[in-house]
C-alpha cells in the first residue's frame, strides 16, 4: 500500500509541477461554465439544478480526461523511466493503480473547482442538493472509467498524441455505445444478444441515472467492472509493452 | 573442483543459458554467466553485441526466451518482487524523473524500497555522500548535466545497499574525474556485494574490475582476467594491448569459436 501511495504521490505532483495541471483546471472549468449557462441555458430553464452541467460533462470529460491519462504510461516508455520503475521491487499492479488513482485526484481537484456553479444555483433558488452530490458522485465514476480506459491506451505506445487519440476514440465508443452511431454498425454483422450487451456499455445509460440522484445496482457493477476490466488491461499492455 | 563449487555455492548473480529474440534477430544466444561476492565483472562488446539486452535480462526487465536469472538464488522471473530487493540497477542511459529534485527522486526511490524514515534518511545521506551530489539536492534532475544525472542514477541504484549490482555503462559521460571517483566508488563497495559493469571503455577493465567478459554477436567470446584477455591477443610470446585483444576476438569476418582461458 505504501508503495502505492509513493507511485501515487509522485504522479500527482508530477501534474502540478508542470503547467499541464493549471491550463487543464481553467479550460475545465471555463467550458463547464460554457456548457452550463450557454448551452444548457441554465438561466433560461428557470430551474435551480446542475443538469445543464452534468448532462454536458461526459462529452467534456471524453475530450479532457484523455489529456490526464495520455502521459501516465507514454511518457515513462518514452524518457526509459520504466526500465527503472519496473526494476524496482513494487509489482506491475501497484504502479498501474497508482498512477491511476493520481488521475482520478485530479479530476477530482478539477470537480471540486466546479462547486461555484453549485454555490449559485443554491443563490438563485432552492436545488436537490442530494442530487447534486450523487451527480458529483457519478461524474467521478465516470472519470474513473475513462481514467482506466486511457491509462490502457498510454501504455500501448511511447507517444503521448497517439494515446491521446485511442483514448478519446475509445472514450466516444462507449459513450455512444447505446446510439445508432455504434448498435446499427454492430446489428449489421453481429446477432441481436450482442447488440444489446454492447449497448448495455454505454456510459450514457448509467450515467443519467446518476444525474437524476439514483444510484442503482446496474450503474455501479458498470463502473466497478469496466475500471477493473481496463487497469487489468492497462497491467497486460504494460507487461507486453514495456521493453518496446 | 572444489574451487567451482565454492563458487556456485556464493555466486550471488547467476545467469543460466539466456537466449533473446527480437524478430529473427537474436540478441542473446545462449549467455551463462556466474558472479561470486567480491567480484567486478566487466562486461565488454561492439555496440550491439547485447550487453544491454543481457543486463535487462539479469534485472528482470526483459524475459528471456529461454534461460534464467537468478539474484541471491532467487529467479528474477518467478520472484521478481523479492528477487529486485537484492539488486541495485542502473539502466542503459540513467534514465531518471526529469522534473523532480534530486532529494524528491531519492525519496521516491526509497519509498518503493521500503525504506522509510530515519532509515530512508539514512540511506538517501550516505548514497548523496558517495556520489557527491550534495550540492544539487534541490535541483530538478532535467536541468543537470549527463555526469551528474549519470550519479543520481547511480546514488538510486545504491541506495539499499543491495548485493548485486548491475550498471550499465556507469561512466559514460563523465569527466576524467568524475570516472575517477566512481571507479573509487565500484572498487569501494565491491567486498562484499556482486556487480557486474559494462563498458566499451577497455581501461576500466584494468581500473575496476577483477574479471571480464567480451561477448561478441549475443555470445561470450571470452573470460578472464585482464591479464588471461590480454594473452588472447599476444602473438608468439609478445604481450599485447587489451584492444588487441577486443579486436582479435570480436573481429567482424571470421567466424570462430569461443575462446576459452
Amino acid at each position: 500500500m505504501s508503495k502505492i501511495m509513493a507511485i501515487f504521490q509522485r504522479e500527482l505532483s508530477g501534474y502540478f509541477t508542470t503547467p499541464i495541471a493549471y491550463v487543464f483546471l481553467v479550460i475545465f472549468v471555463m467550458l463547464g461554465g460554457l456548457f452550463t449557462f450557454y448551452i444548457g441555458n441554465l438561466y433560461e430553464r428557470g430551474v435551480a439544478d446542475l443538469l445543464p452541467y452534468f448532462t454536458y460533462l461526459p462529452w467534456l470529460f471524453l475530450i479532457l480526461v484523455p489529456a490526464i491519462s495520455m502521459r501516465l504510461w507514454s511518457e515513462e516508455r518514452r524518457s526509459g523511466t520504466i526500465e527503472l520503475l519496473m526494476t524496482m521491487p513494487i509489482s506491475v499492479w501497484q504502479a498501474v493503480v497508482g498512477k491511476w488513482l493520481a488521475g482520478v485526484a485530479f479530476v477530482a481537484v478539477a470537480l471540486m473547482c466546479t462547486v461555484p456553479l453549485w454555490l449559485t444555483v443554491n443563490y438563485l433558488g432552492s436545488p436537490d442538493n442530494g442530487v447534486i452530490a450523487v451527480s458529483y458522485l457519478g461524474a467521478l465514476a465516470l472519470a474513473c472509467v475513462f481514467l482506466a480506459i486511457g491509462s490502457c491506451m498510454s501504455a500501448l505506445t511511447s507517444n503521448q498524441v497517439i494515446a491521446f487519440v485511442l483514448a478519446v476514440t475509445a472514450g466516444f465508443v462507449f459513450v455512444t455505445s447505446g446510439t445508432p452511431i455504434v448498435l446499427d454498425a454492430v446489428r449489421a454483422v453481429a446477432p441481436e444478444a450482442v447488440v444489446s450487451g454492447i449497448g448495455s456499455l454505454s456510459v450514457l445509460t448509467h450515467y443519467e441515472g446518476l444525474t437524476r440522484g439514483l444510484i442503482d445496482v446496474p450503474a455501479v457493477v458498470w463502473v466497478a467492472s469496466m475500471t477493473v476490466f481496463w487497469l487489468f488491461a492497462t497491467t497486460v499492455a504494460v507487461e507486453l509493452k514495456k521493453a518496446g | 573442483m572444489i574451487r567451482f563449487l565454492k563458487d556456485r555455492m556464493s555466486a550471488l548473480l547467476e545467469l543460466n543459458s539466456l537466449v533473446k529474440r527480437f524478430q529473427s534477430f537474436t540478441a542473446v544466444n545462449d549467455i551463462s554467466l556466474e558472479v561470486p561476492a567480491g567480484e567486478v565483472l566487466g562486461f565488454l562488446g561492439p555496440n550491439g553485441a547485447g550487453k544491454s539486452t543481457t543486463m535487462k535480462m539479469a534485472a528482470g526487465f526483459l524475459t528471456p526466451d529461454s534461460g534464467s536469472a537468478l539474484i541471491c538464488g532467487v529467479d528474477v522471473a518467478v520472484h521478481p518482487e523479492l528477487a529486485r530487493t537484492n539488486l541495485g540497477y542502473l539502466p542503459e542511459g540513467a534514465p531518471a524523473y526529469g522534473e523532480m529534485s534530486v532529494a524528491g527522486f531519492l525519496k521516491f526511490c526509497a519509498r518503493l524500497r521500503d525504506l522509510s524514515g530515519a532509515e530512508a534518511r539514512e540511506a538517501i545521506a550516505r548514497a548523496v555522500d558517495r556520489t557527491e551530489l550534495g550540492g544539487v539536492l534541490d535541483q530538478p534532475i532535467e536541468t543537470m548535466s549527463k555526469g551528474f544525472k549519470r550519479r543520481v542514477g547511480l546514488a538510486q541504484a545504491i541506495l539499499h545497499e543491495p548485493k548485486v549490482l548491475i550498471l550499465d555503462e556507469p561512466t559514460d559521460g563523465l569527466d576524467p574525474n568524475q570516472k575517477h571517483h566512481v571507479r573509487q566508488l565500484i572498487r569501494d563497495m565491491s567486498a562484499d556485494r556482486a556487480i557486474v559493469i559494462s563498458t566499451h571503455i577497455l581501461e576500466e577493465v584494468d581500473a575496476v574490475c577483477s574479471r571480464a567478459v567480451i561477448i561478441d554477436r549475443g555470445t561470450i567470446v571470452a573470460d578472464g582476467t585482464a591479464d588471461e584477455l590480454r594473452k588472447l591477443g599476444a602473438r608468439k610470446g609478445k604481450t599485447s594491448s587489451l584492444e588487441e585483444a577486443f579486436r582479435q576476438v570480436t573481429a567482424p569476418v571470421t567466424e570462430q569459436e569461443p575462446a576459452h582461458v
